[in-house]
């Protein structure tokens, strides 16, 4: 364990014209922390996922991750390609939607094998072999490795997101709300194997999700944003178990209970 | 050796934004220790805020107001003040909790469950399943349902899955709350046994008990929580 952050995220806004996409932000995250963003829809938590992984440049403030070396570099201070470069080596980034993730028009083995060539694996056979390891780790039978995703269903996809996503061995992962649209069986699965994959490699990852149960499941951490500002935050059970927020308690009052 | 955990002036409410913004005092000058070795019981009516105290040592509960000074790692920590990343390494290596009911998760079986807080801190996983193991038995847990997720097991098969989570570990310091509710005669004697085994090693524990066979065979020292209502702080 290091005593140093992986990523510091200093007072981040992001303005729409004058509308608020999200106010302010600051917090660090340190390796094998998972940290949940909750809050409703238009509550700026995607907005700030996307400034985080440089998708959006922030109106103002500051990110710095600390690289590989050990340095830590402001991120929005890099060139493009060096952003495109950490993108697809140190980060991996699961949207909701796999497609939007996926190439659905090669197969599923070139999905997951496209990442290792991008940093730099050029040997077909080892390629070959590591995508089948992973589509076995994401629970893909090795004979669906040369469908396309086209042919698998929505829960099979997301997992292929997340082997394409994981395969080259990434510091940080971006999750947008991973396990929404899946049917509740499909996401407990999902939910346990991203959990054990998370554990297992000591990922950080910062999670958006408006599903608490989600976030009290995968991350030791919680911001709940609101209109664009965190209200409160903290360690995920704390807030779960005592909100303080006006607005976290509406929240926690309203779950279902099964 | 240093008091593995002082408790001091704690005062603990709940404001319900919801309900008018009323505020619901819990708990005001709290104060108390407990010793390496020993079993400290939380007693009082139900209401008292015994689970409330429980929970703010273990950080799920914000504190309001006094220090909770932890002994971790050799210094000391107010946990009433600590970042989530120290409440969490306290957690891991210093603070163990049982809690009254077993949060599961899906498809985890139940003795990765068990083994899970020895993994986290650091243990081989096959070292840990078989502590894992003997735990479970000694707990009288089929043998037959090891290998399932507790979510479908009955409340005295839970409790036990959760008591072996709890105990798996060598946390000096270690939270009871009502670990033996749902559970029958025999196996209440083998969580007195567990007990006395983590007393001998020196662990701290503080419990809640209303079982009241169970209180008399653990306990070293009775702390009425009634004595921190928040009405008496003024007399």
């Amino acid at each position: 364990m290091t005593d140093e952050p992986l990523l510091r995220v200093s007072a981040l806004s992001k303005f729409y014209g004058s509308r608020v996409g999200c106010d302010n932000v600051s917090f660090d995250l340190w390796p094998g922390e998972v940290l949940a963003v909750v809050g409703e829809s238009g509550s700026g938590k995607t907005t700030l996922l996307n400034c985080l992984s440089t998708r959006l440049l922030p109106s103002s403030g500051t990110a710095s991750y600390r690289m590989r070396d050990g340095q830590f570099r402001e991120l929005y201070r890099m060139s493009e390609a060096e952003r495109r470069f950490l993108m697809r080596t140190d980060w991996g980034f699961v949207h909701q939607n796999p497609a939007d993730g996926l190439r659905m028009t090669v197969s599923a083995g070139a999905n997951v094998g496209e990442r290792l060539m991008a940093v730099g694996d050029r040997h077909y056979g080892k390629i070959r072999a590591t995508a089948v390891d992973w589509l076995s780790r994401v629970e893909i039978e090795e004979d669906r490795i040369d469908d396309e995703p086209r042919a698998f269903s929505g829960g099979m996809r997301q997992r292929l997101q997340i082997a394409r996503n994981l395969v080259t061995g990434p510091r940080l992962v971006f999750m947008d709300e991973p396990t929404g649209g899946l049917d509740v069986s499909v996401q407990a699965r999902l939910l346990d194997l991203l959990r054990g994959l998370v554990t297992d490699l000591g990922l950080a990852a910062i999670v958006v999700t408006h599903d608490l149960a989600v976030a009290r499941l995968l991350s030791q951490r919680m911001m709940v944003m609101k209109d664009g500002r965190v209200v409160e935050s903290g360690l995920t059970d704390r807030v779960l178990d005592d909100p303080r927020a006006p607005y976290t308690q509406l929240l926690v009052s309203s779950i279902l209970q099964v | 050796m240093p008091t593995p955990l002082v408790v001091s002036d704690v005062a603990k409410s709940f404001t319900m934004h919801l309900r008018d913004g009323i505020k619901l005092p819990v708990v005001a000058g709290v104060s108390f220790s407990i010793r390496a070795g020993e079993c400290t019981v939380l007693g009082g009516p139900s209401g008292a805020g015994k689970s409330s105290i429980l929970k703010m040592l273990y950080g799920n509960y914000a504190v309001d107001e006094g220090q909770i000074i932890v002994n971790h790692e050799d210094g000391l920590i107010d946990l009433a003040n600590a970042s989530p990343r120290t409440v969490l390494a306290v957690r891991r290596q210093t603070i163990g909790y049982v809690s009254q009911f077993l949060r599961t998760v899906p498809r985890v079986s139940a003795l990765d469950v068990v083994a899970e807080p020895l993994v986290e801190r650091g243990e081989n996983r096959e070292t840990a399943r078989g502590k894992a193991r003997a735990l479970l038995a000694q707990l009288n847990l089929p043998e037959k349902l090891w290998a399932l997720p507790p979510a479908t097991f009955s409340g005295g098969e839970q409790q036990r899955v959760n008591i072996a989570r709890g105990f798996i570990t060598e946390h000096p310091i270690l939270l009871l709350d009502e670990p033996t509710a749902s559970l029958d005669a025999t196996n209440r004697d083998v969580v007195i046994e567990l007990i006395a085994a983590k007393k001998a090693a020196g662990v701290a524990l503080l419990g809640i008990f209303h079982d009241h066979d169970v209180r008399e065979a653990v306990a070293d020292r009775i702390i009425d929580v009634t004595a921190f209502a928040p009405g008496k702080l003024a007399a």
